[in-house]
């Protein structure tokens, strides 16, 4: 069977839990951006938590079904109709051969995550189906969906329609959108006051965030501690001589705007960092709306296991819950 | 030179082996990282070595931030100092210096340059006082240079010219990022050259542009069957200029699957290369002309 790609909407990719190995040259992880949503998105229609899903960012896409299949949708709330009429989200319901899956516009977060029971069967590349978009790697062809492309789905999926995760187990950011993360990298770099400000100030999600990274914007300037740039660096204070970057990195390209890298991450440069947002927040990252109110909260490693375990807990209740 | 450690958040642990680059930190990081690949500590899913840094990711519901940064403390105590021989491969790259792709590239974004009335070619022959492009090109791919780090976008090199620092070309980035780059773009930032493996983004000054693909991830290119990525830390790079018609000819044979990167085995010593920069180089590239 298949889903035919009527409407591609924004930005709709194949993603499942990513594709771990090849960051040391330069391939990251990718994978869904908000890993919670997407397994409980294919627990929803029977499938294994790692299978491949769609990924529509802002904007759903319109799906026309080759055959009777169950699906469930998750993440951000992009009501879900099936020929014009509404299902809920976080929920699996039956779509017939024939039928068309279209969505309302975006009522809140940034991505919704489409599971099908069976999943995307794409290739596998490197152990992964999760699309590459920079690389041209994985996916459907290595890119975002377009008009006209034709889905395969995997033979085996037999979910029941009617299963829900209770209103209780669902995430969603806050506003603001509170982002823990553990000061370190080149942290020292900066001023005692940037790094209080850096805390206090109320930061806002710029135009440029995607899968690579999300820009903030809003905050005071970092100052920096002087020093003589170290050979090979570059001239400005906030260059290093290129490094790796951290998943969930924050780094600051001439101390005003932070960029948190995501999922899609560059693996290095040369910009400094002055920590990472915790494990457990990066989820959250990926429901945020450009314009989205944020502020960052300092975590130290016992917080952030902490808040790894509670997540794990909360995970652990969808599934019993299904 | 004491390395300096820190967490990445909750998976990472960051080591920065020098604030600096030399060839010593990175060889540091190599042997560092490459001993900790040979550990096979569990709950470890990624081991990045960089120029003078180096990353390692893991799972902390399998191994404890702490105990993973003690075992690399120990790692580095036992492979940190002494490792300054690599058996590697040196790998030619033929380049087309001053080609129409970057020159029409950069000139669309002469309003981010420090110098919009040359191109970038031109401004770094000057502040690196070469007096002529011609020169800048001789000591541009006079040396062998090393990979010293893989990454940014997929199968990217990063390269550090193999000459004493007061002959290193160096050159500022663009004062803003482009927002477009030529697939095999030969860039130079700061001290750092680099071969751009995909098409996007770029800060880099553009040089020229290589005919040899670097990157397949269909992975349909004879040389790249094996793997999509052609670079890996620790590889030798040589340029060779090549005119028009050479570029033209080499891009047939790759469509043509009868293109073959030229490269051979060799030895490396950080100590014979101290002694002897240019007298280590010379061994090295006549490698390639099987000597």
């Amino acid at each position: 069977m298949a889903i035919r790609v009527i409407k591609p909407g924004l930005s709709t990719t194949v993603q499942d839990l990513g594709r771990p190995g090849y960051y040391h040259i330069g391939i990251p992880l990718s994978g869904g951006m908000d890993r919670f949503a997407l397994r409980a998105a294919n627990l929803l229609v029977g499938n294994p938590e790692e299978a491949a899903v769609l990924e529509a960012a802002f904007l759903g896409p319109e799906l026309e079904f080759t055959s009777d299949a169950t699906v469930a949708v998750t993440g951000a709330e992009l009501p879900p109709k099936v020929d014009g009429v509404e299902r809920a989200s976080w929920n699996s319901f039956v779509v017939r051969k024939g039928q068309t899956l279209s969505f309302a516009f975006l009522k809140y977060g940034a991505r919704a995550y489409i599971a099908v029971a069976g999943g995307v069967d794409v290739p596998v590349v490197l152990g992964s189906r999760s699309t590459y978009a920079l690389g041209a790697l994985g996916g459907y062809k290595g890119r975002k969906l377009e008009a006209g492309d034709e889905l395969p789905i995997g033979s085996g999926g037999g979910g029941a329609e009617g299963r829900t995760v209770p209103p209780s187990l669902r995430r969603a950011p806050g506003s603001p959108a509170v982002l823990r993360m553990m000061p370190g990298l080149y942290w020292h770099r900066i001023t005692e006051a940037a790094g209080r400000h850096f805390f206090e100030d109320g930061w806002k999600v710029a135009p440029e965030a995607d899968r690579i990274g999300y820009r903030f914007r809003g905050g005071r300037p970092l100052e920096f501690v002087p020093r003589e740039q170290p050979f090979g660096a570059g001239s400005d204070p906030s260059n290093i001589v290129d490094a790796c970057y951290p998943y969930g990195s924050i780094q600051v390209p001439g101390g005003t705007e932070p960029i948190v890298l995501h999922r899609d991450a560059v693996s290095g440069g040369g910009y400094f960092m002055i920590g990472a947002v915790i494990s457990a927040d990066l989820d959250l990252i990926g429901q945020l709306q450009p314009h989205a109110q944020a502020i960052f909260a300092p975590a130290t490693m016992e917080q952030a296991l902490a808040a790894r375990r509670e997540r794990q807990m909360l995970l652990a209740k969808v599934r019993e819950a299904l | 030179m004491k390395s300096r450690y820190s967490y990445g958040g909750d998976e990472h642990i960051f080591v920065e082996c020098d604030e600096e680059m030399s060839l010593e930190a990175f060889f540091k990081s190599l042997s560092i990282t490459k001993a900790v690949k040979a550990a096979q500590i569990n709950g470890v899913s990624e081991i990045c070595p960089a120029n003078a840094s180096f990353q390692i990711k893991f799972d902390p519901d399998v191994i404890k931030a702490e105990d993973l940064l003690a075992e690399i403390e120990a790692i580095e105590e036992q492979a940190g100092g002494g490792h300054s021989k690599l058996a590697t491969r040196i790998i030619e790259i033929p380049v087309l210096y001053n080609d129409p792709w970057t020159r029409e590239t950069l000139m669309r974004f002469r309003d981010r340059h420090q110098a919009p009335d040359m191109t970038d070619i031109e401004y770094t022959a000057k502040v690196n006082n070469f007096g002529s492009v011609d020169n800048f090109i001789k000591a541009h791919s006079g040396a062998p240079w090393f990979v010293s780090m893989v990454g940014f976008v997929a199968g990217l090199p990063f390269l550090y010219q193999m000459v004493e620092r007061k002959r290193q070309i160096q050159s500022p980035k663009y004062l803003r990022p482009r927002t477009d780059t030529p697939k095999l773009t030969i860039g130079h930032g700061g001290c750092f050259g680099c071969i751009y493996s995909v098409r996007g983004a770029g800060g880099y000054q553009m040089f020229g542009i290589t005919p040899m693909p670097i990157y397949d991830p269909n992975q349909q290119i004879k040389h790249l069957r094996d793997f999509m990525c052609l670079f890996n830390p620790g590889d030798i790079v040589k340029w060779r200029p090549i005119d028009r018609a050479e570029y033209d000819a080499i891009v047939a044979d790759v469509e043509m699957g009868k293109f073959s990167p030229k490269m051979a085995s060799v030895d490396f010593s950080l100590d014979a290369y101290h002694a002897d920069i240019d007298g280590a180089n010379a061994k090295l590239t006549g490698a390639l002309n099987g000597h």
